[in-house]
């Protein structure tokens, strides 16, 4: 029995139990916005996992004599100030957009859940974990991660642990709360009062009544990183060049704005166009699963 | 009212003390010797151990930690390496740059997502709150730091209305510090435009459907003067939460933002400082930023209490 068939059993309503995927596939379905953001994101996961075999040529292949082409045949984007294909640079930079938004939001889950659900669970544990979370949580997120990054040194997946560290203690806040109300309810008391052993009642009872405001939240936190990442590369502690990310490419640009903007304009739309999808599909996620939340889309 | 203000800050303490450690302890992430790092490659054996020197580096980190708290408490933070004079005056020389800016993209923030968040859950699910809504979600996903390049392309080059970068302080020329802070103001609100517009917007539709505002309209008031005074004053609580929050993001948003307009403010202070691998520096602007962030929290709180009679002083 699932946390959330014993929530049925005992007649009350799990504050964050998944509903069975069919169900919740069937009403997200219904769910315009999103379905769009949902198909956006996905136009960008092909990009990125057959970026491969979409390249024209080599990502970081530069040739002197082709710098700074408009959008044409055969360079659809155009080429950049070193002569790279544009267009090869941005689907590859899609999948390290999308990689690190992904790590993050993976290392975030599960830190912030660990964290969450022992500040919730066990009382003594909260107080000191809880204030170092305000802590981390008392600096600007941006500001934060590049002081990390900077400290760390800028690679691929330093900017991961720069952006989890400062994305941990808002996972663990929300994990947080919604353990304390499970912990509350009659179907954890009951297995208590069985003698079930706490990592027990957390794993099957607790941890799935919390999977949807965590989901929720995560997909936030996918975009919030796609976009922090793009500041981190943009100020040069992200991945080192000549690795493709955005961020690098709108630096990059930013000394050609008169001469070439493509160079700028294109991985920004990139990176706009992917935040939206994923928070539409975040906005989506959230009406359906988390239905106190739904007054706020409407 | 005095003793809810002290208390408040007294709570703000663990946290603000938690804050300066991981400020101070930022430089022992660095992987490796951070001084060969700062001095970079091919600097003599000399020049590093200069570096160490002034950073502390042959100190035990327990020794610099206590280093740090001692001079903290006289309010030193420190050489910056880079500039070769102390933080805090290099800092308190750009804050009134960066404080101009925040306070402008703050006004901008307030005075357009707050009534796109009326008009909004006013006149919900029709095309206006649709409007409302796909510009406050454009508004989360463009990063702020290319909207403002390709504000510069086309404002500042291409229609040459306002200056592309730069700055001028107000006392040289009024009318030109405002014409400067116009783009990067509008790059650095656009984020919090949005966020202020979807809270409000949620906020006013749940204080529309309250009973004393179907009392209101059932006494023959304006719907105008109902929204007005009786909802909006509702909905300031949060608000006021988000606009507090905002303040924050805004003075770490000009970390980007005065990169892109070559703004000569705390926010380029600080990306330069990163560029420059100057620790104290990043180190002193992240525990005065955060320091800053926590006592604005505390205000917050205090401003709640004032706005929401409902609030009570004596308890927590």
């Amino acid at each position: 029995m699932t946390g959330a068939e014993a929530a049925a059993v005992a007649g009350e309503e799990a504050p964050g139990a998944l509903d069975k995927p069919v169900s919740l596939w069937r009403r997200l379905r219904r769910h315009r916005l999103c379905m769009t953001g949902a198909v956006i994101f996905g136009c960008v996961l092909l990009l990125a996992l057959f970026a491969d075999l979409l390249q024209v040529l080599p990502p970081e292949k530069m040739q002197v004599r082709l710098r700074f082409k408009t959008p044409d045949f055969p360079y659809p984007l155009g080429t950049d100030n070193y002569g790279r294909d544009i267009w090869s640079r941005l689907v590859h930079g899609a999948r390290l957009s999308l990689s690190i938004g992904f790590a993050v939001a993976l290392v975030t889950g599960i830190t912030g859940t660990l964290i969450g659900v022992a500040a919730g669970y066990f009382k003594r544990l909260d107080s000191p974990l809880m204030r170092s979370m305000d802590a981390l949580m008392a600096f600007p997120a941006i500001l934060l991660a590049i002081a990390i990054a900077a400290a760390l040194g800028p690679s691929a997946s330093n900017a991961v642990i720069a952006l989890s560290v400062v994305y941990t203690p808002r996972t663990a806040r929300i994990v947080r709360s919604t353990v304390l109300v499970v912990r509350e309810m009659d179907y954890v008391q009951a297995a208590r009062a069985c003698g079930g052993v706490d990592l027990w009642i957390i794993w099957r009872h607790v941890l799935p009544n919390c999977m949807a405001p965590l989901l929720v939240q995560l997909t936030f936190i996918f975009a919030y990183a796609i976009l922090a990442e793009a500041v981190l590369s943009f100020l040069g502690v992200g991945p080192p060049p000549p690795a493709p990310t955005w961020g690098s490419m709108i630096a990059e640009g930013k000394d050609y704005l008169r001469e070439a903007p493509h160079i700028c304009l294109i991985p920004g739309m990139a990176v706009a166009l992917v935040c939206l999808g994923i928070n539409l599909l975040g906005d989506g996620l959230r009406d359906v699963l988390d239905p106190r939340l739904r007054v706020q889309i409407g | 009212m005095i003793e809810f203000v002290l208390r408040r800050l007294l709570a703000a303490l663990p946290v603000l003390l938690l804050v300066s450690l991981i400020s101070a302890s930022i430089m022992e992430l660095v992987p490796g010797d951070p001084a060969a790092l700062i001095a970079g490659q091919g600097a003599t054996n000399i020049e590093i151990a200069n570096i160490r020197e002034q950073l502390g580096l042959n100190r035990s980190f327990v020794a610099r930690l206590g280093g740090w708290y001692h001079d903290l408490a006289r309010g030193d933070l420190g050489n910056s390496i880079l500039l070769n004079r102390p933080v805090t005056q290099a800092i308190a020389e750009r804050l009134p740059v960066t404080l101009a800016l925040a306070g402008f993209a703050l006004l901008l923030t307030v005075a357009v997502g707050l009534p796109c968040g009326v008009v909004a859950a006013v006149y919900a699910n029709t095309w206006i709150d649709q409007a409302v809504l796909t510009f406050a979600l454009i508004g989360v996903s463009v990063p702020n730091f290319w909207l403002g390049l390709m504000m510069i392309v086309l404002f500042g080059v291409m229609l040459d209305w306002l200056p592309a970068g730069g700055y001028v302080p107000f006392s040289d020329d009024p009318l030109g510090w405002v014409r400067c802070l116009i783009l990067p103001g509008i790059s650095l609100a656009l984020l919090q435009v949005g966020l202020l517009a979807r809270i409000t917007r949620a906020t006013m539709l749940e204080v529309l459907q309250q009973d004393y505002v179907r009392t209101a309209r059932a006494k023959g008031l304006p719907f105008i003067s109902v929204v007005g005074k009786h909802a909006l004053k509702n909905v300031m609580v949060p608000v006021i939460t988000v606009i507090g929050i905002s303040f924050g993001l805004l003075l770490s948003g000009s970390v980007v933002i005065e990169t892109v307009y070559s703004i000569p403010g705390m926010g380029r202070l600080l990306a330069n400082a990163v560029f420059g691998r100057d620790y104290p520096l990043i180190q002193g602007g992240l525990l005065l930023t955060a320091a800053v962030l926590v006592l604005l929290n505390v205000a917050v709180d205090v401003l709640y209490a004032v706005v929401d009679p409902r609030v009570k002083y004596d308890r927590r």
